[in-house]
């Protein structure tokens, strides 16, 4: 069933009307109202991750590597998985709660009543808003990440922003950037389509709201760890180079 | 009458939900510019007759036209031309609980007119007015008691002018003085405007206010069809029992006894349920 609300949205998002009113305020939900906690995350991230590399690399009197290391492992991995399961945690529940809320209130029903298509203006404008503010708040968790890092490693070693920066980025190029962060632009799918198939579909009241709401969370994070396992090898399959 | 004088015709039309058939050959027309109240027992698939009116469920069997319009063939783009004719007041109200009032009513010229901020603002009020909520403008849909609410709802569903009114209803959790304001802000709008209307209600008085047709529906049947007077004359035993209700009530009774009337036809309608 799933499948076909997830075909049906990729079908539905090419035809008119486009609801770019909707999209816009749905980014401005599920995106600018996710930068606080996104980039809190990556600022403490950032500083463990900072902590463990150092502690490591100085076996080896690498220190020099830090800033290299932790950018690879922030960019690669860390900063796409950990803002898809952010976002899924904060987007996810609330998209679920959200629908849920509506259809047990007949709001959904009234949409159509109104001579809309709710599918459209509920669901495929919350799916294209995620998988437009997924790839950004990566973005923004990753240099949060690289600044946490940078916190943490001028506290000991007194290494300058400028010299910190210029290090992190000296071993990544573009598509070390982009195919990481442009997988999340699946992610953002994922979350967006169980969450608002699971609200959707909710019934039974106010415990069928609660019941939605969790149900968006665990699915979208699980499909989105398991989906992450294949992107990544089909990234290794595809750009041999260019993966870390 | 010819078809050109009805705005819907319902045509041996059945529903099934599981093995559940809550409709079983359904036929009934409603002309344009009448009020058809469809009465019955909880569970009997009034409010599915209003879904499947609107297009938001489908016939299992059966023909459902609307001005004329075959809807249960439709795509969802003929359905939305055909729901913009038409106005719905949910049981519940239904109201967007992220907007304000104002913008609740407004949400569908919005959508469906080219007509400007200015413009709609000015026919937001308008229709607020008809409903006596023109100062609630700003309030959220939470503020609101049962009664402001359906009438907001009524403001949201007439906003586009429908020629055809479903209400689902309309003095559900209500007290009787709201439920006989309610009552007779849709009896204006007939009289004012023409609009064809079908409630759903179980309000045996206000269904005799409303309703130049009523109907009896009856496990998947309808049981009886005509006006108050037919139905009042009508030798069945359940839609005696049903339109007993309404003899409590004297037709120029004041509120007070209203609510006094409509307490004894409340004991009345759970001893025939008891019997049923």
């Amino acid at each position: 069933m799933i499948s076909a609300f997830a075909m049906r949205a990729i079908r539905v998002a090419f035809q008119p009307p486009f609801e770019l009113r909707e999209v816009v305020h749905q980014i401005y939900m599920a995106g600018w109202r996710s930068l606080p906690l996104v980039m809190t995350s990556g600022v403490a991230i950032g500083v463990v991750l900072s902590m463990h590399t150092r502690a490591t690399m100085e076996r080896f009197g690498a220190e020099a590597l830090i800033p290299s290391a932790l950018a690879i492992a922030m960019i690669s991995e860390t900063g796409p998985l950990m803002t898809g399961l952010l976002v899924s945690g904060r987007v996810g529940a609330g998209i679920g709660a959200e629908l849920g809320g509506m259809k047990v209130t007949e709001q959904i029903d009234a949409l159509e009543s109104l001579a809309v298509d709710s599918f459209h203006h509920l669901a495929v404008t919350r799916i294209i808003a995620c998988m437009i503010a997924l790839p950004i708040l990566t973005t923004i968790m990753n240099f949060s990440g690289l600044i946490g890092g940078f916190l943490a490693e001028t506290a000991i070693s007194n290494v300058s922003l400028r010299l910190y920066f210029h290090q992190a980025f000296a071993g990544i190029g573009f598509v070390d950037y982009a195919l990481p962060t442009l997988k999340t632009v699946v992610f953002g799918f994922i979350i967006g389509t169980v969450s608002s198939y699971l609200g959707y579909t909710t019934t039974g009241g106010s415990e069928g709201i609660g019941r939605a709401s969790t149900r968006s969370v665990v699915f979208s994070s699980m499909l989105l760890i398991v989906i992450n396992v294949l992107l990544v090898r089909i990234i290794f399959l595809l750009f041999p180079a260019g993966a870390l | 009458m010819s078809t050109a004088d009805q705005a819907i015709r319902f045509d041996t039309v059945s529903k099934s939900f599981g093995d559940g058939r809550v409709l079983d050959r359904v036929s009934f027309d409603v002309a344009r510019g009448s009020a058809c109240c469809i009465m019955g027992r909880s569970g009997t698939g009034k409010s599915v007759t209003l879904k499947l009116l609107l297009g938001l469920l489908k016939p299992d069997e059966g023909r459902i036209y609307v001005n004329d319009v075959q809807i249960e063939t439709l795509n969802s783009t003929g359905l939305v031309e055909v729901r913009k004719t038409m106005g719905f007041l949910f049981q519940y109200s239904a109201l967007f609980d992220s907007l304000s009032v104002a913008e609740n009513v407004a949400f569908p010229l919005r959508r469906h007119t080219r007509m400007s901020e200015a413009e709609i603002a000015d026919s937001v009020r308008e229709r607020l007015a008809e409903v006596g909520l023109e100062g609630e403008l700003d309030k959220m849909p939470l503020d609101l008691s049962g009664g402001m609410r359906k009438r907001v709802g009524l403001a949201r569903a007439l906003a586009l002018k429908p020629s055809i009114l479903l209400v689902d209803e309309p003095s559900s959790g209500l007290d009787p003085i709201t439920t006989r304001e309610i009552d007779k802000l849709l009896m204006d709008l007939k009289a004012s405007s023409k609009t064809t209307m079908v409630v759903v209600t179980h309000n045996v008085p206000s269904a005799r206010r409303i309703g130049d047709q009523l109907l009896v529906l009856h496990e998947g049947h309808i049981l009886a069809r005509g006006t108050a007077e037919e139905l009042d004359q009508s030798k069945d035993e359940i839609v005696q029992q049903f339109m007993t209700l309404a003899t409590d009530e004297p037709a120029n009774a004041s509120p007070t006894r209203s609510a006094s009337a409509i307490g004894r036809s409340h004991k009345k309608e759970v001893e025939y349920g008891v019997q049923g």
